[in-house]
């Protein structure tokens, strides 16, 4: 495929392996732990697993695998909520297919629609714009989901609805912001972190400029980083100079697609239609300040939050699970409590087994839980 | 109309109506009428023709092609009915004609149960029933007996279809999923996953056209080519639902043996490969309908492939794995970038990922 293999090519990861390779022979890297560089978005995590990368690169680095995988940190309570709205007798709800398989306290999506629920998995939130407009007896909601990459689209839909005059289409929005939550990562105590790979498609929307704090204040380099194999590769070894020259530098591997000013007609969207919450609950993490966003006033009657009663309860995670450690970079996956014998793709407690993108699901599907129980 | 003469000497039932109503499941007139019409016609065979409760086989006829009887049956529910490449009586056909010849099994006879909900077009039916009898002409195999049940509206959808089958297994011939051993040899008979990538599109639901067609087809021939160029050959099964990932999962579990495939040389439709990327899926989990999955002893590789070529179902035929001796029951792919992954068995279904 154009514009894929050329990412994908073995020979040139070959040559970066060798430079990778060259790089750390110069550096002095201390006995004690490898340099930890954490890749933020989950989309990097499924790419690493998917090619193999981490069995390539040399023992001296360590990929920490974050928080940016949108369907892994969703609270239970939330998902609770989305069950609540989607069992009202008059309501189309529509969903990314991925959030169908998160637990709830009592059940997941996917177990609302076998109970007689209609819960429809979508591609887009201009889908269930047109299930609206097919279906305009019945009330459709959008699951709205994900970080800066998907917010723009949840945005034009309902901007779209305005125009439209469409009154049976509403958002359960459950957007959530990057910047806040590696600021939160960042002040953890006893972090570990040399280096970041940028999320590429939220910075495609956001830009780098709002990243420059990590370089400033935290002093630590972040390369924006593509989602081929070649990009991930090329970004680990621009944040190993970085690190070997003391420099510490917001860099952007990914220039083809993201634009250092970000995307401006999709910011215009976002901050028309939004605004942040004071605060948002993060699973494993806990609750981030400015972390998450609602939509404003001005578009209440969009609001699914306004048209439902929602049980907005907090439900704590699982006391077992350690999926705040592991997205902190604190354990690694096989080393939760619960990884792989109660918490496994099929039956998973903590949501970094759900999805494809988190990281004990891709452990487990591409790393194989006997390999990493072994190793321990 | 050619029907056989048992048939032609009784008067055969019409239906006058354009739907199904749940009177077509009463037991009465009308349900002779609709079996008449839709599947009479269509089967039109000496074994079915005398209408009896059961079929009735010669003994000493299906001894002839062999020492043992091979039985199976599958369930068809596709939605939609009908998609590029293929429709639901054509899969029903495939389905089971394929099931009995990857035990090597020469196909002879099936049984066609439908479930129709009531509301819909006779004439849809009958399309789907000359599929079937056109499909199963073509493998050589007749359709005996039957069973026809109407349920109402939103107790299924549209119609589903179960198909039994009954072949005879060739003389010595000992397939397992068990068999494979260190040094055998994977070998697939061409492009894997247009059947999955072909109904997903067909749905409409992920607003892609692409021109990527099920690859729906009856491999008994292909099968008996294969066996017949190298009869060593250890097993052989179809990739259906959960794909080549599968199957091979399968192959590592029972014979407790590792297999590795090369990313290079799976076969893959370009048009697939894109539709998997925009996705967020994964084709080696994708359904297929005529693919195989063959474990071939190594010095019988050249010879299997070869002959699997040589068919017109097997054109694109390529080794493209080996059984190994690492931890038994597990499946890797040496990727094109020079790393290696595992492949698991599939949890659940494959849902796209969101970004």
């Amino acid at each position: 495929m154009k514009y894929l293999d050329e990412f994908r090519d073995g020979d040139k990861a070959r040559v970066l392996i060798k430079e990778i390779e060259a790089l750390v022979a110069t550096m002095t890297i201390p006995a004690e732990r490898p340099l930890y560089i954490m890749e933020v978005c989950g989309g990097h995590t499924h790419s690493i697993f998917r090619y193999g990368l981490e069995g390539m690169l040399p023992k001296e680095i360590e990929l920490i695998h974050g928080p940016g995988c949108p369907v892994c940190v969703l609270p239970m309570g939330r998902v609770d909520d989305c069950v609540s709205i989607a069992e009202n007798p008059n309501v189309i709800f529509t969903t990314f297919g991925d959030a169908m398989r998160v637990p709830g306290s009592k059940k997941s999506l996917l177990q609302a629609k076998a109970g007689g629920a209609d819960v429809r998995m979508v591609y887009s939130p201009m889908d269930a714009l047109a299930l609206a407009r097919k279906n305009p007896d019945r009330e459709v909601v959008f699951f709205g989901l994900g970080f800066e990459t998907t917010m723009p689209s949840t945005a034009l839909t309902i901007l779209q609805a305005e125009t439209d005059g469409i009154r049976n289409f509403s958002v359960f929005c459950n957007h959530i912001t990057i910047v806040p939550t590696i600021k939160a990562i960042l002040d953890s105590p006893g972090l570990q972190l040399d280096g970041f790979l940028g999320p590429g498609h939220v910075s495609m929307v956001i830009g780098t400029a709002p990243y420059e704090f990590i370089a400033k204040f935290y002093k630590r380099p972040m390369v924006v980083a593509g989602f081929e194999p070649l990009d991930i590769l090329q970004s680990i070894w621009m944040v190993l100079k970085q690190i070997k020259e003391g420099r510490a530098d917001i860099e952007n591997q990914y220039a083809r697609i993201v634009p250092d000013g970000g995307n401006a007609p999709a910011l215009q969207a976002v901050s028309r239609v939004y605004e942040l919450r004071e605060f948002f609950e993060w699973r494993g993490l806990g609750s981030i300040d400015h972390s998450g966003v609602k939509l404003r006033d001005g578009y209440a009657h969009f609001d699914a939050e306004q048209k439902f009663a929602i049980p907005n309860l907090k439900i704590a995670d699982p006391k077992s699970c350690q999926c705040g450690e592991v997205l902190k970079g604190v354990i690694k996956p096989w080393q939760c409590k619960v990884f792989g014998s109660a918490c496994t793709p099929e039956t998973p407690l903590g949501a970094l087994m759900v999805s494809s993108e988190g990281a004990c699901a891709a452990y487990y599907q591409y790393g194989g839980v006997k390999r990493y129980k072994e190793a321990v | 109309m050619n029907v056989a003469p048992f048939i032609r000497a009784r008067r055969l039932g019409k239906v006058s109506v354009d739907t199904v109503t749940l009177a077509h499941g009463g037991g009465g007139k009308a349900m002779k009428d609709l079996i008449d019409d839709v599947f009479v016609t269509a089967f039109d065979n000496r074994v079915l023709a005398p209408l009896e409760d059961q079929a009735r086989f010669d003994l000493a006829e299906l001894a002839s092609h062999g020492d043992r009887l091979a039985f199976t049956t599958d369930s068809f529910v596709v939605d939609p009915l009908f998609f590029p490449g293929g429709d639901i009586g054509e899969l029903a056909v495939c389905g089971t004609v394929n099931d009995l010849a990857v035990g090597g099994a020469t196909p002879l006879y099936l049984s066609c149960a439908v479930i129709v909900e009531e509301g819909m077009s006779v004439d849809v039916l009958r399309r789907v029933a000359r599929s079937m009898a056109q499909t199963a002409l073509e493998a050589g195999v007749q359709i005996v007996t039957g069973d026809t049940k109407v349920v109402q509206r939103g107790a299924c959808d549209k119609l589903f279809i179960t198909t039994s089958g009954i072949g005879v297994i060739r003389k010595g011939c000992t397939l397992g999923v068990d068999t494979a051993r260190p040094g055998d040899v994977v070998l697939v008979n061409g492009l894997l996953g247009d059947h999955g990538a072909a109904i997903l599109c067909a749905r409409g639901d992920m607003a892609l056209e692409t021109l990527i067609e099920s690859d729906c087809a009856c491999l008994h021939g292909l099968i008996e080519a294969l066996l017949t160029a190298a009869p060593g050959i250890r097993f052989v099964r179809d990739a259906t639902r959960g794909g080549l990932a599968t199957v091979l999962n399968e192959i590592a579990d029972a014979s407790q043996v590792a297999i590795e495939i090369e990313e290079a040389a799976t076969p893959l439709r370009e048009q697939v490969k894109a539709f998997c990327e925009i996705l967020g899926l994964d084709p080696l989990y994708l359904a297929n309908e005529g693919k195989i999955v063959v474990i071939a002893p190594p010095d019988q590789a050249d010879a299997a492939l070869a002959a699997m070529r040589a068919h017109p179902l097997g054109e694109g035929s390529a080794v493209i794995g080996q059984v190994n001796h690492g931890e038994a029951g597990r499946v890797t792919m040496r990727t094109v970038f020079g790393g290696r992954r595992i492949v698991d068995m599939l949890v659940g279904e494959q849902l796209p990922r969101i970004c």
